[in-house]
């Protein structure tokens, strides 16, 4: 057997580096096989046109059948709108939740508080929309109880709407507001706000000029989870969603399932990737925020 | 320490599961809910006990999609409707022609038969056979609706709030015909079926206004018929039939302009592998014991010989309630889709679900 001087140290120095890519490769491998790859299948099949059966061509067709109907597009900025309502309403109901859970309650009740928090997510999107659903409909829970109480004399019809939808949405996605936002507000220090009130402040230049600048980065982060998940939801806006609630993700669907249009979903995929994309991105150039200081901080 | 206890004897049975399966022949199924009951699974499995049936459940869309998606891989036997597998042939090649000796045609009928083998031959090879058939009409409650007859009836303003439809080709085809349009025929000249589309679709908006939601599941339709949240609805029979015996006011009704009639059908996926198993079920449930087996699960009615009177008795008295022998003489079987028809009437479709006015 061979022995170097300082031949300990080289494999000191191997096995670290041998550690380094053995941890590595798990993430490389998630990002490169189940995010980059299917990804460039779906371009690839976005720009492709169907010339007859079974023969196509290079062309970029779909995304111009996107530009030139406006049913699409105007289901795209729709879905877009009615996400960053979603978005708005589930920060402005849980930063005060979040508030509370991380500052003002006791260290016991925080945690009792996180699992109440939790509960709902412990059954499928599915059952919680059926959920909605029965409560809602004409001859649901709450119609039925108004009856009951007088108040009103007729069935009323809840379900079916865009306020249903939104209903459902904030309340599917609002675990994913609050999480980051207890998170970010349980390492402020409370000395900051006493300093704040000391100094003359009232409540709202405190909330304005501490908490809410602290809590940035859990704002940023929350906003932009919740958003992609409601502008990429499915079953919500299907079940609770009326006549005329057309959403984006349901159009490729169709494209994919009814239609036998692959290529046409492709690029309506890749539309909506680039549309949410573009939304986060001006978003934070509005508000003057990066990715680097915010999301990888919270 | 229990748990772990649990989790290793669970691998074990799946273990010893898979190594029964080894040896054994799979036939994976790719079919309707409520076409493959577990009594006739069961009876299959004794019958062949080296066949193991694998089932799962489906709708046309999904199982072009599927098969699609593998290039026919992944099922060895699958169910479409007449109507779904010309096209997804010729573009797709998805499924293998059929071996029609190793299939009993003698105890089908010989219209039904005949009408799905024109249907599905390509280059004179015989792609399906029919299983069982049913169709799309009305439904309505009688001591609300009474006098409910025809597509259009949804969109009587006297039941403003109280129908519903499903937003699919079904309804598009229902009210051309309703407007004295024949669609099937306008579908060798495309411009005009365009016309026809056109036409259906300026309806169809003008009526959102009078549906209360459509529908997307036989669950959620009959939720609101059962709860009188709506008095009539567009529907499949077989839906209408498991009403009935809930509610017997509510029946199923062929439209006077023909009920819309589908075949559904048996099919072998093009890189199926288990071909034998495959015809040994297609015979398997076409004995009339069987029959009678399969329709009290599914509400339709077998394409073989005297089906009707193989009914069970509950879909008999409710078949007989719904279907005079003239609405029978008038059913409208669903015509072969051509390519880019879909397109078309996806394009209607949407433009329908977009628009709020009405």
């Amino acid at each position: 057997m061979l022995r170097f001087p300082g031949g300990g140290l080289m494999l000191q120095k191997d096995f670290r580096r041998l550690a380094m890519i053995l941890l590595f490769a798990p993430f490389a491998l998630w990002i490169a096989l189940l995010v980059v790859l299917p990804h460039i299948g779906m371009i690839r099949l976005s720009l492709r046109e169907k010339v007859a059966p079974r023969v196509y061509e290079f062309g970029f067709a779909n995304y111009l059948d996107f530009i030139n109907e406006p049913i699409y597009w105007n289901t795209l900025l729709r879905t877009g709108s009615m996400s960053l309502l979603v978005t708005a309403l589930a920060l402005l109901i849980g930063f005060p939740i979040a508030y509370y859970i991380a500052k003002l309650a006791s260290n016991r009740t925080r945690g009792a508080l996180f699992l109440i928090c939790l509960i709902p997510l412990w059954v499928s999107d599915l059952i919680r929309a059926f959920g909605w659903i029965l409560l809602l409909r004409e001859t649901g829970v709450i119609s039925s109880f108004l009856q009951w109480a007088g108040i009103v004399n007729q069935p009323i019809e809840f379900l079916y709407n865009d306020v249903t939808v939104i209903i459902g949405l904030v309340y599917t996605v609002m675990l994913f507001m609050i999480v980051p936002l207890v998170s970010t507000l349980d390492g402020m220090d409370n000395s900051m706000i006493e300093a704040g009130y000391n100094l003359g402040g009232n409540g709202f230049t405190v909330l304005r000029r501490i908490i809410v600048p602290y809590a940035m980065p859990g704002i940023v982060s929350g906003c932009i989870v919740v958003f992609m998940l409601t502008a990429g939801s499915y079953l919500t806006p299907i079940l609770l969603g009326g006549k005329n609630s057309s959403w984006f993700t349901e159009q490729i669907y169709n494209q994919f399932i009814t239609r036998f249009n692959w290529e046409a979903g492709a690029a309506f995929g890749i539309l909506l990737l680039l549309f949410t994309s573009t939304v986060i991105w001006l978003g934070l150039k509005l508000s003057g925020q990066t990715l680097a200081n915010t999301v990888a901080k919270s | 320490m229990r748990i772990k206890m649990t989790v290793a004897s669970l691998l074990a049975a799946t273990m010893l599961a898979g190594a029964g399966t080894a040896q054994a022949e799979t036939l994976r199924l790719l079919t309707w809910g409520s076409y493959a009951p577990e009594e006739l699974i069961q009876k299959f499995e004794e019958e062949y006990p080296d066949i193991e049936v694998e089932v799962t459940f489906s709708n046309n869309e999904e199982m072009i999609a599927k098969l699609r998606a593998t290039g026919g891989a992944g099922y060895d036997l699958a169910q479409p409707s007449h109507d779904r597998i010309y096209a997804a042939q010729l573009e797709y090649e998805i499924y293998k022609p059929l071996d029609l000796s190793k299939i009993n045609t003698d105890a089908m009928q010989a219209k039904l038969l005949d009408g799905v083998k024109a249907n599905t031959t390509i280059d004179g090879e015989v792609y399906a056979v029919p299983h069982q058939w049913g169709t799309s009409g009305l439904m309505a409650d009688k001591t609300k609706a009474p006098d409910f007859k025809g597509w259009d009836d949804l969109c009587d303003p006297q039941y403003k709030g109280k129908t519903s439809m499903r937003l699919k080709r079904t309804i598009l085809l229902g009210t051309a015909f309703a407007m004295g349009e024949d669609p099937f025929a306008a579908y060798s000249d495309l411009e005009k079926y365009q016309q026809i589309l056109d036409k259906v679709a300026d309806k169809l908006i003008e009526c959102k206004d009078n549906i209360k939601a459509y529908w997307n599941s036989g669950d959620d339709l009959s939720a609101m018929m059962l709860s009188g949240e709506i008095v009539a609805s567009e529907t499949w029979d077989s839906t209408a039939y498991k009403l009935y015996d809930q509610n017997q006011n509510i029946v199923f009704i062929p439209p006077e302009t023909g009920a819309l009639a589908w075949i559904d059908t048996f099919a072998i996926p093009a890189k199926g592998k288990a071909d034998d198993a495959a015809y040994k079920w297609i015979n398997f449930v076409l004995q009339p014991e069987n029959v009678t087996i399969m329709s009290a699960s599914t509400g339709a009615i077998a394409s073989v010989k005297g089906a009707k009177d193989l009914l069970p008795e509950d879909k008999k008295a409710a078949v007989n309630a719904a279907f005079t022998d003239a609405d029978i003489d008038n059913l409208k079987f669903f015509a072969n889709i051509p390519p880019g028809v879909e397109d078309m009437e996806g394009r209607t479709l949407e433009k329908i679900k977009a628009a709020t006015g009405g």
